[in-house]
């Protein structure tokens, strides 16, 4: 059934499709970072009994979900160069370039996400803690680093390792502004050699070998760090 | 001296008033009871000494400082004020040398080393040096609270107060709590105590503070307290609870 095929195709593009593989993961892993660090900051800001506070943490939350993150992607690729030249006036300021734009585009998009998950998280901590860290004379910034924080992560692990398979196979978007990613390389490997069934069937196998895993690495890990209470 | 004063204490949540003119004191080397039924407000009362919960008009002075006044620094003030909750609250994601270790470290800036010796002579006193690598959730619920007390203890308060320290336990392991407090006042720590436990303060309390509905319905020694009462809502309270 598979004499039309050419399956030796992989084979002979495994070297550029690693590259993008660790492309995605690179990316992958900045992203999620970047996004937890400024996604908990934004949590902290929402959670503020401030309005002046919580009020632009929600706006920005809010306004990135109800944005594609295709749409942000381009944002930052297209139009921050544009506002850049607009606002210094210097008509040969330079974008950042594709990798930086598509780098910033996904940090500030998952820390959208990321907010809401790491929101839930903090609220988990019962509030006699907090009571008890502030009783010993903790501040603000020690009780929340010492006792709520381990407490919430700990909780929240596993929806954060999820999110981060999601933004895994989200990585495939950056072929809009020309990166290449696994996603692209095997795209630009199938066109050339007029290969597509053989390349799309392998990178969808190779996605979800990859993200079962991962998910199921998750549901282990989330089996054995539930903390004796 | 008075250590904790009161000097008319009120507090609402929206429209419902939860405390109405509370005015008493906490004298030093003094231990106080509160009572009274749930929903009385010594709970709340208890928490305002430290500023965990705010309170709206009165004034609470602490060692010469008031506690709801801007200029105080209130995490210094709480650091000199040891708490105990009804439900332990340890840091379940530290163990229990951890968890006495963290203000020592953090708010006094003792040393690690220094911090854990005295440490580990805070868990030896309530009987508990062998369990100070565990995590609180491995320990029993008396356990738990006695470490809770050592943490309060380690930080040198010069008052503790304990919120309901025994409600949230076995009946037998309230005694070995009950114990460890004995022995913290016989050495002249002031306590203020809210606990049903009217043996506990029949035995230790000097004074015995009856609440009701948010009001200090009876300041009184203990002698008089459980011998005359003089209000019939504490009388009523006292019977109920004394005789089961």
């Amino acid at each position: 059934m598979f004499s039309g095929f050419d399956f030796d195709v992989i084979q002979r593009s495994l070297p550029y499709l690693w590259q993008g593989m660790m492309f995605s993961l690179g990316l992958t892993a900045l992203a999620m970072t970047g996004g937890i660090i400024l996604g908990t900051l934004l949590a902290l800001m929402r959670l503020s009994s401030y309005g002046f506070i919580s009020a632009p943490a929600s706006g920005y939350v809010n306004l990135l979900r109800s944005t594609p993150l295709i749409l942000v992607i381009f944002w930052f690729y297209f139009l921050v160069p544009i506002a850049v030249k607009h606002i210094t006036g210097d008509s040969y300021a330079q974008g950042i370039g594709p990798f930086y734009s598509a780098l910033i585009a996904f940090t500030l998009f998952e820390a959208a996400y990321y907010c809401e998950i790491i929101r839930a998280g903090i609220q988990s901590v019962p509030t006699g803690q907090v009571s008890a860290a502030y009783a010993l004379g903790l501040n603000y910034w020690q009780a929340t680093i010492q006792v709520v924080l381990p407490q919430a992560f700990r909780n929240m692990v596993p929806i954060l390792l999820t999110q981060g398979i999601i933004l895994f196979q989200d990585t495939s978007l950056v072929y809009v502004v020309g990166l290449t990613d696994f996603m692209g390389a095997a795209s630009k490997v199938a066109q050339r050699d007029g290969r597509l069934v053989e390349m799309y069937l392998f990178a969808a196998l190779i996605y979800f070998i990859m993200c079962f895993f991962a998910s199921y690495f998750v549901k282990r890990l989330q089996l054995r760090i539930t903390p004796p209470r | 001296m008075a250590m904790i004063e009161f000097k008319n204490v009120s507090k609402w949540y929206g429209n419902f008033q939860v405390l109405t003119n509370c005015t008493t004191q906490v004298d030093k080397g003094e231990v106080v009871v509160v009572c009274g039924p749930s929903g009385s407000g010594k709970s709340t009362l208890i928490k305002c000494v430290n500023g965990l919960e705010p309170f709206q008009s009165g004034e609470i002075i602490v060692n010469s400082q008031s506690v709801g006044a801007k200029e105080t620094n209130l995490p210094r003030l709480r650091s000199m004020i040891g708490m105990v909750f009804q439900s332990f609250e340890l840091f379940p994601h530290m163990k229990v040398a951890d968890n006495i270790n963290l203000g020592q470290v953090k708010v006094l800036g003792r040393g690690v080393e220094e911090a854990t010796a005295r440490s580990m002579s805070l868990l030896k006193r309530v009987g508990l040096e062998a369990h100070a690598q565990k995590f609180p959730g491995q320990l029993s619920g008396g356990q738990q609270q006695r470490v809770a007390i050592a943490r309060a203890l380690a930080m040198d308060p010069i008052a503790m107060l304990f919120d309901e320290p025994t409600s949230a336990l076995d009946p037998e392991m309230i005694n070995e709590v009950l114990d460890v407090m004995t022995e913290l006042a016989k050495e002249g720590m002031t306590m203020m105590v809210v606990t049903h436990e009217m043996g506990f303060a029949s035995r230790v309390a000097h004074r015995v503070i009856f609440m009701d509905r948010g009001e200090i319905v009876e300041d009184a020694t203990k002698e008089d307290f459980f011998g005359k009462p003089r209000s019939e809502r504490a009388v009523q309270f006292l019977s109920k609870i004394l005789h089961h």
